[in-house]
């Protein structure tokens, strides 16, 4: 028997994935402009590995197949996985680290709604450790035509030096780290004119400050759409930039800026669809802020002092572990019982 | 004016259906064959039935009296012969039944002595009594005795005095019809509500898409010519006409779950009741009827001034029911109740009938897994977390659930009108609060029976240790008569010295002897009496024991033992 209310708005898990695939398009679209159509090539393979996995897992455990697959969830982590991924990882790689997070970080923990970690991320850091070569290679904007992903994607052989750099974070750390050495030929010079070479752009890294961008504007999209609320990627950018600026006014020849930061690498990402992942984040408002104000600083921390190129996996993962005590701990008071 | 209005957290903005049942004015309905007028109609006692199968009743009779301290009179709505005093349906999802009284309209509508009463001279504990029995009751749904809300608090006064005008669940607009038509006697109505509470202002909260409504009652406040009550247009939003959402809007206070809010100098009543109210004190009218809005599934909304008791199918054919109907709901669609019957009575909480059907009303899409996206805890207006408490629901962690305050839920369905998942989280909450209940209902009974059984023990022990008792002094009798005997032969064994008890040791043995027999024979009467007892009553049995002790140690001090 159906009770009240009779009437629901019309909203779905369905509607609300969705609108955040839509949200990664712009990013998607400067992401080809700038590094070519290889992460289409790399967005579909994840997509289809992950329907797959999804299927496959679903059917083991006696769910609706249809019903889970149209929620679009699946989908959301395999685009995520391929745009934090490097384009060029073989596709093997692509396929494996979805599966990991669809079927082990996702479904074997209950499925929808019930991982306590982001399944993308933690393939992310998953395969991080166990390929750190292939996940740290990154052709910088308009290095490799098409074909040459093509080949680097689906062929065997791979000349990994020739071909690739590290990411501009990366590469401005080590540069900053080198700087610090009297006996390197950068001694003595600043973020500013390391950043003087053709990998970097205006802000960040040359290109991807334009993915950036795209992400930020598909962002706040979803933030007009109510979507997503201002407390997760507001507290995110606010302490990154924050911790970043502190180290950076003290000493701006030993750290880059806060700037090239929020630019960089999946600070944009991160802050608006990664983070914003309700099912393993912060859910109160005070604990959303909490949530990613520590993801943010856990950011600054593992690029500036870590020895990964990027971060954000790993902050996240960190966050969504503190998600039970932080929400635990900062629930509103109820009607009647504020303190006004 | 501009007044600073409040806001509540949350709240949703279903879409309205309140047009078209506005378009006509209210109408009366034709008398139904036979009204079926339950008992029980509002919160507080069951109502006892003063009527019998075969008598004659008039319009306003009074058919069951208020019993208990919290109840409110009903009455017959029209003139007729009472067919039978008997359970009947209640319009209620459950499917139960209630005492009810079955009238058999004679077709006079005739109304018979009423009673009558001054309100402008007479003390309020006397209108408090008459609307009492005027069965004038809350008629925004909740159906609480308004003449128990007619107190003011422990000041003897109120501060603000709140109307609530603003019924803010969709297609129900008899408050809205109920303000254009007859503002100026539900004014009457308010008056007499504020002297009764000595009300310093009075503020009428209308939802703003109700602007003939507002105009209506802005009208007869200023005919009237009485200061101090004001009628507030507050911005239209779900559940904006919950008491506690209204005083929020219109004064700022937030009346906690469990809190009275004549604690906080506010006191809240529907537009309807205050209609009512002006009814009953001005002509004696009890209330036998109230406007009911029939909307939904309908060639015709619109409202109607029903009967109490008349059968919803008979006022429902008035607007036209569409074949389709599926179903009636009582109420509107976020809170309303669906009903098991059609014939079921219209009673004093009936605001709107609500024609369904599973076009109009399709059933939601398949429950998804719970996502946290805390849309429900945004929609939530008593702040609550319900995807929390959803979760402990489900796992029927009451405890837990009710630490996220699941008492402090009104049930207002926000929750489940938002969430993405279609999870009826309402349902969850409504089942773990009959859960709670029902767990504390057997808890006290069986409080009740442990009582009983800790009286039974507490019996036992006492006898036990009056027996003890009365066995200690035997004992100690014993003693003394062996002592006495003994003492007869040989010197008193109480004064000899130790090195010189050998004489005497024969006597001395008789007197142990004599005692043992006695301890032995206590022991197995206490054995006789231990073996029923509950381990748990410790304090008792602790008590008994101490008492035996000391029984024996009266029974073993005195006499001298020196073999031993
Ligand atoms: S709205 Fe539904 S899916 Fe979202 S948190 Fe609440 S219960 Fe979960
Ligand atoms: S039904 Fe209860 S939990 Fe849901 S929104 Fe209303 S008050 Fe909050």
């Amino acid at each position: 028997m159906i009770n009240s209310p009779f009437v629901r708005k019309a909203a779905s898990v369905q509607q609300v994935m969705l609108q955040v695939l839509l949200a990664l398009v712009p990013g998607i679209a400067a992401y080809v402009w700038f590094f070519g159509a290889g992460i289409l090539v790399q967005i579909a393979l994840a997509s289809a590995a992950a329907v797959a996995g999804e299927a496959a897992m679903l059917a083991v455990r006696g769910k609706p197949k249809a019903l889970f697959l149209s929620d679009l969830s699946a989908i959301v982590t395999a685009w995520l996985i391929a745009l934090t991924f490097p384009p060029i990882v073989p596709w093997w790689l692509t396929v494996t680290a979805t599966l990991l997070a669809i079927v082990v970080v996702k479904q074997l923990y209950g499925g929808l709604g019930q991982n306590p970690f982001n399944p993308a991320m933690a393939a992310f850091c998953l395969m991080i450790v166990a390929y750190p070569a292939l996940m740290s290679q990154w052709p910088a904007a308009g290095q490799l035509d098409f074909s040459s992903q093509l080949q680097l994607i689906f062929g065997g052989a791979r000349q990994v030096d020739a071909i690739s750099g590290a990411t501009p974070l990366d590469a401005l750390r080590t540069a900053l780290r080198a700087a610090a050495n009297p006996d390197s030929q950068l001694h003595g010079l600043r973020a500013a004119q390391l950043m003087d070479g053709p990998a970097y752009g205006m802000l960040g890294g040359k290109g991807g400050e334009w993915v950036a961008l795209g992400f930020l504007l598909g962002g706040l999209w979803l933030l007009q759409r109510r979507i997503i609320t201002w407390h997760i990627p507001g507290a995110f950018c606010l302490a990154l930039a924050a911790s970043a600026g502190l180290l950076w006014a003290v000493r701006p020849e030993g750290f880059a800026s806060p700037v090239f930061h929020l630019a960089s690498g999946g600070a944009m990402l991160g802050a608006f669809f990664i983070l914003t992942d309700p099912v393993s984040g912060a859910t109160t408002p005070r604990g959303k802020l909490l949530f990613a104000a520590g993801a943010g600083v856990l950011t600054f921390v593992i690029r500036a002092f870590g020895a990964y190129p990027d971060g954000v996996a790993f902050a996240t993962l960190l966050m969504n572990l503190c998600v039970p005590l932080i929400d635990m701990n900062t629930q509103a008071p109820v009607f009647g019982h504020k303190k006004d | 004016m501009l007044r600073k209005l409040f806001k509540f957290h949350g709240g949703v903005k279903p879409q309205t259906h309140k047009t078209q049942s506005t378009t006509q004015p209210i109408a009366r309905v034709p008398l139904p064959e036979r009204l079926v007028i339950p008992l029980h109609q509002a919160v507080g006692g069951h109502p006892r039935p003063l009527v019998a199968p075969g008598d004659k009743v008039f319009k306003g009779q009074r058919i069951g009296g208020a019993d208990g301290s919290l109840s409110s009179a009903v009455h017959a709505s029209t003139s007729g012969i009472v067919r039978d005093v008997a359970p009947a349906l209640m319009p209620h999802t459950s499917g139960l039944t209630t005492l009810s009284v079955v009238i058999e309209p004679d077709g006079e509508d005739r109304w018979g002595e009423l009673d009558k009463v001054n309100y402008r001279t007479a003390p309020p504990d006397e209108l408090r009594d008459f609307l009492r029995d005027a069965g004038v009751v809350g008629l925004g749904g909740a159906v609480f005795p308004s003449y128990a809300k007619l107190k003011p608090g422990k000041e003897g006064r109120l501060k603000t005095l709140v109307i609530n005008g603003a019924e803010c669940e969709p297609f129900i607009t008899c408050d809205d019809l109920l303000m254009r038509e007859r503002a100026a006697d539900m004014l009457k109505g308010i008056v007499a509500m504020r002297h009764m509470l000595q009300a310093e202002e009075v503020l009428i909260g209308i939802e703003d898409n109700k602007p003939e409504a507002v105009a209506a009652v802005q009208a007869a406040i200023a005919a009237s010519g009485q200061s101090g009550i004001q009628a507030v247009a507050i911005p239209t939003r779900y559940p904006a006409g919950g008491a506690k959402q209204l005083i929020r809007v219109l004064t700022g206070i937030e009346v906690p779950h469990g809190r009275r809010s004549t604690d906080f100098g506010v006191q809240c009543f529907n537009v309807g009741t205050a209609y009512s109210i002006f009814e009953a004190l001005e002509f004696g009218r009890p209330l036998i009827s109230r406007v009911v809005t029939v909307a939904g599934n309908v060639d015709q909304p619109r409202n109607y001034e029903v009967l109490i008791g008349t059968p919803m199918d008979h006022v429902v054919r008035q607007s036209g029911a569409r074949p389709d109907t599926d179903r009636y709901i009582m109420g509107g669609p976020m809170m309303g109740v669906r009903l098991p019957a059609f014939d079921v009575p219209v009673v004093k909480a009936t605001n709107c009938i609500l024609v369904g059907s599973p076009a109009l009303f399709p059933p939601p899409p398949p429950e998804m897994p719970c996502i946290r996206c805390g849309e429900c805890a945004k929609a939530c207006p008593a702040d609550l977390a319900p995807f929390e408490m959803y979760w402990f629901s489900r796992s029927k962690n009451f405890g837990k659930a009710q630490e996220y305050h699941l008492f402090d839920c009104i049930e207002c369905g926000c929750c489940s009108f938002v969430c993405p998942s279609h999870i009826p989280l309402v349902d969850y909450f409504r089942f773990s609060k009959s859960e709670i209940w029902a767990r504390e209902r057997d808890k006290s009974s069986a409080d009740a029976a442990r009582d009983r059984f800790e009286f039974k023990n507490f019996r036992q022990e006492r006898e036990k240790q009056e027996k003890a008792e009365k066995l200690a002094a035997k004992a100690a009798a014993t003693r003394e008569k062996v002592a006495a005997d003994s003492q007869a032969g040989t010197a008193s064994p109480a004064t000899e010295a130790p090195d010189t008890a050998k004489p005497a040791a024969p006597s001395a043995e008789d007197t142990k002897r004599a005692l043992i027999a006695a301890a032995m024979e206590k022991a197995r009467q206490q054995k006789a009496q231990i073996a029923p007892k509950n381990t748990e009553q410790l304090s008792a049995e602790t008590q008994a024991d101490i008492d035996a002790i000391e029984a024996r140690r009266a029974a073993t001090a005195t006499p001298p033992t020196p073999d031993a």
